[in-house]
């Protein structure tokens, strides 16, 4: 057990949880913003599983991997679109078709994996790339400044969401439209179309998100290949309170329990694997019990608007 | 409404079909060949279709309070643990008194997994969506954690195999088999009987129309003295028994054993189910049945056209994208025949 809490362990134990907070940070980000507007995308998961087939196909017959992500972020916007449709357009039940949005990106990234690809394949991903002195750092400098793109910009992404929703006019329109959406109305502000705005940033992050796991940390592509960390990344809105920082934070103790727990089967520590993967859902329970009731939420959320309404 | 939804899903499935140069037509035959066209195909349809009544009829029952079950995949697996440790743990019990008590266990360990999240939104406002997914991962992990250990068949062990799989259950906790030589079993007409009562349930007791009228709109509820979180907690837990029911009902009617996959994503497709037999127990009958053949469908299909049998996922998300799209449409076209009604019955006054 002595050795389990050396300083290299430590270290390691830091270093993959950067990576991993990666795509949480970019879903969970993007997914602020939709729910800073009163939109709940419960689909971010398929849209992350789209969009990492998209790369990985994108990368693998390109060869290009700012090519695959771009493709992602397409992927992105387009499936932002067709749940905005759906959601806001046709005010859905947001709960609903976010799960119908899940099923299709699962569905449809399966079926584009089998007929396209077919067999287990390898990219060469992202390297990381050392930031010149701050990488020297004894001990944070290799976990902070040693990173892939993708994983310094889920991280510059934190201080940009706050400044776009706390001090410009999208971030007053979004949440003028999430808090009161008659009140934004009756001003002039287009309820719909900014809505329609923030579902897409939501969904092209997402689908950022979805790249950096299949071109950048594990260069492969599989069926379910996210396992579920789109719907974590929606929790992670709910225990972050809507604040980017609070995001953050609950990224960063997300992935350090996963982190934790990837450590203690490499090192062989004699638990249960299952028990070990079960931990972070169980955390994620808990982390919601917490933090349910909160009074920061989005007055409107998951309300579709309807003029003349209320 | 829902057969609009179904229609037009498939024709996005045949245009995905030309996309992939493949012949939408002979695709389709195969499908529905392969889910009506033989006896056993058609029995096939009614086993998958089980499952899906049963979770679907729970989901309707949480949608009816507007609490949203997404756990059916995890209740499923607690309900499934049930129906192989109690035969395998009470192997010596006759089987009229093993298949109702694994019955009932399955059930219990159901709305015990639906429980937590149904207490957790009524008292704490936790959100039940983001739990219940949650516990399915939950449930996923425990299954897996007991297949290989307790549950793990002794033979396997003793092999060196280690199949993540249980022992094969006693023969007298397995349910009865309707048509010989297929894996029809009585656990149908257990689903079908149990559709009808959480009808009657529903619609016909107190606090059935409690469950109702906190769905339709939980203020008036509050103000008129309902117990609104009770009967949110009540409607999660009884979805939860009821998945619960199916996995149990699964194990003991058709594999004869735990074995890893075996929720088949029922949880998800009962949720597509519920939605198109209009959150009815009875109008889910028909449409578990379409979706069984679905299911059964794209097996065949992939054998017949080698498109992967994942092209019914996505075909599914479209709909549950459809009729969740199309609910405003129906409200507007209810709302204006109604209005139609009043103009029509004050003309004649």
């Amino acid at each position: 057990m002595r050795g389990f809490l050396s300083w290299s362990v430590l270290s390691g134990i830091l270093n993959t949880m950067v990576g991993l907070a990666t795509p949480f940070l970019y879903a969970a980000l993007g997914e602020t913003f939709a729910q800073t507007a009163g939109v709940v995308n419960l689909g971010v998961d398929g849209v992350m599983l789209l969009s990492a087939f998209a790369a990985f196909y994108v990368a693998l017959s390109s060869g290009s991997l700012w090519l695959g992500l771009l493709a992602a972020a397409l992927v992105g916007l387009a499936m932002g679109l067709l749940m905005s449709l759906v959601s806001v357009t046709l005010k859905a039940e947001q709960g609903v078709s976010g799960i119908g949005l899940y099923m299709f990106g699962l569905g449809m990234s399966s079926l584009l994996f089998k007929v396209l690809i077919g067999t287990v394949k390898t990219v060469v991903g992202f390297k990381p790339v050392s930031i010149p002195m701050l990488s020297r750092i004894p001990f944070a400098g290799p976990i902070l400044f040693h990173n892939d793109v993708l994983t310094y910009g889920a991280f510059l992404l934190v201080p940009v969401a706050w400044w776009v929703l706390e001090k410009t006019t999208l971030g007053l329109k979004l949440k003028a439209v999430g808090q009161n959406p008659a009140a934004a109305d009756s001003v002039g502000i287009g309820v719909g179309r900014i809505r329609y705005v923030a579902v897409c940033i939501g969904a092209v992050l997402a689908g950022v998100a979805g790249a950096s796991l299949s071109i950048a940390q594990l260069d492969l592509f599989q069926d379910n290949l996210t396992a579920g960390q789109g719907f974590i990344a929606v929790a992670l809105v709910y225990f972050g309170g809507w604040r980017p920082i609070g995001v953050l934070a609950g990224a960063l103790l997300f992935s350090v329990a996963n982190s934790f727990q990837l450590w203690i089967q490499v090192l062989g520590v004699k638990v249960p694997s299952s028990v070990a993967v079960m931990l972070p859902y169980l955390l994620t329970i808990l982390a919601l019990t917490v933090t349910a009731n909160r009074a920061r939420q989005p007055a409107a959320l998951n309300k579709p608007f309807e003029r003349g309404e209320s | 409404m829902p057969v609009a939804g179904v229609i037009a899903a498939l024709a996005v499935g045949a245009a995905m079909l030309l996309a992939l140069k493949v012949d939408p037509l002979a695709a389709y035959a195969a499908m529905f060949n392969g889910a009506v066209g033989t006896r056993f195909g058609l029995t096939q349809t009614l086993v998958k279709a089980t499952p899906l009544l049963l979770v679907g009829t729970g989901i309707c029952i949480a949608f009816r309070a507007n609490v949203i079950n997404i756990g059916g995949e995890g209740q499923i697996i607690v309900g499934a643990l049930m129906g192989a440790w109690v035969p395998l743990t009470f192997h010596a019990w006759p089987g009229w008194a093993l298949v109702p008590a694994t019955c009932v266990m399955g059930f219990l360990a159901g709305a015990a997994w639906g429980f937590i999240p149904g207490i957790l939104k009524a008292r704490l406002r936790v959100n039940e969506i983001l739990s219940t997914i949650m516990m399915n991962a939950i449930a996923l992990q425990l299954m897996n954690l007991l297949l290989q250990g307790a549950l793990m068949d002794p033979s396997g062990i003793a092999k060196g195999t280690f199949l993540a799989q249980s022992a094969q259950l006693p023969p007298q906790a397995w349910l009865a088999r309707l048509v010989p030589r297929t894996l029809l079993h009585s656990g149908a007409i257990i689903a079908l009987v149990l559709a009808v009562v959480a009808y009657v349930f529903l619609w016909r007791t107190t606090i059935g129309y409690g469950i109702r009228a906190v769905g339709l709109n939980p203020d008036a509820s509050r103000y008129s003295g309902i117990n609104v979180p009770f009967y949110q907690a009540l409607s999660l837990t009884l979805a939860g028994g009821y998945a619960g029911l199916a996995g149990a009902i699964e194990v003991i009617g058709v594999q004869h054993r735990l074995m890893e996959g075996l929720t088949s994503g029922y949880g998800f497709t009962g949720i597509v189910a519920a939605l198109l037999g209009g959150l009815h127990p009875i109008g889910l009958i028909p449409a578990s049945v379409v979706f069984g053949g679905l299911l059964v469908g794209a097996d065949k299909m992939q054998r017949a056209t080698q498109v992967p049998s994942s092209l019914v996922t996505a075909i599914l998300g479209v709909i549950v994208l459809f009729v969740s799209g199309a609910a405003l449409w129906s409200r507007r076209w209810a709302a204006k025949r109604l209005a139609s009604v009043q103009q029509a019955k004050e003309g004649d006054g």
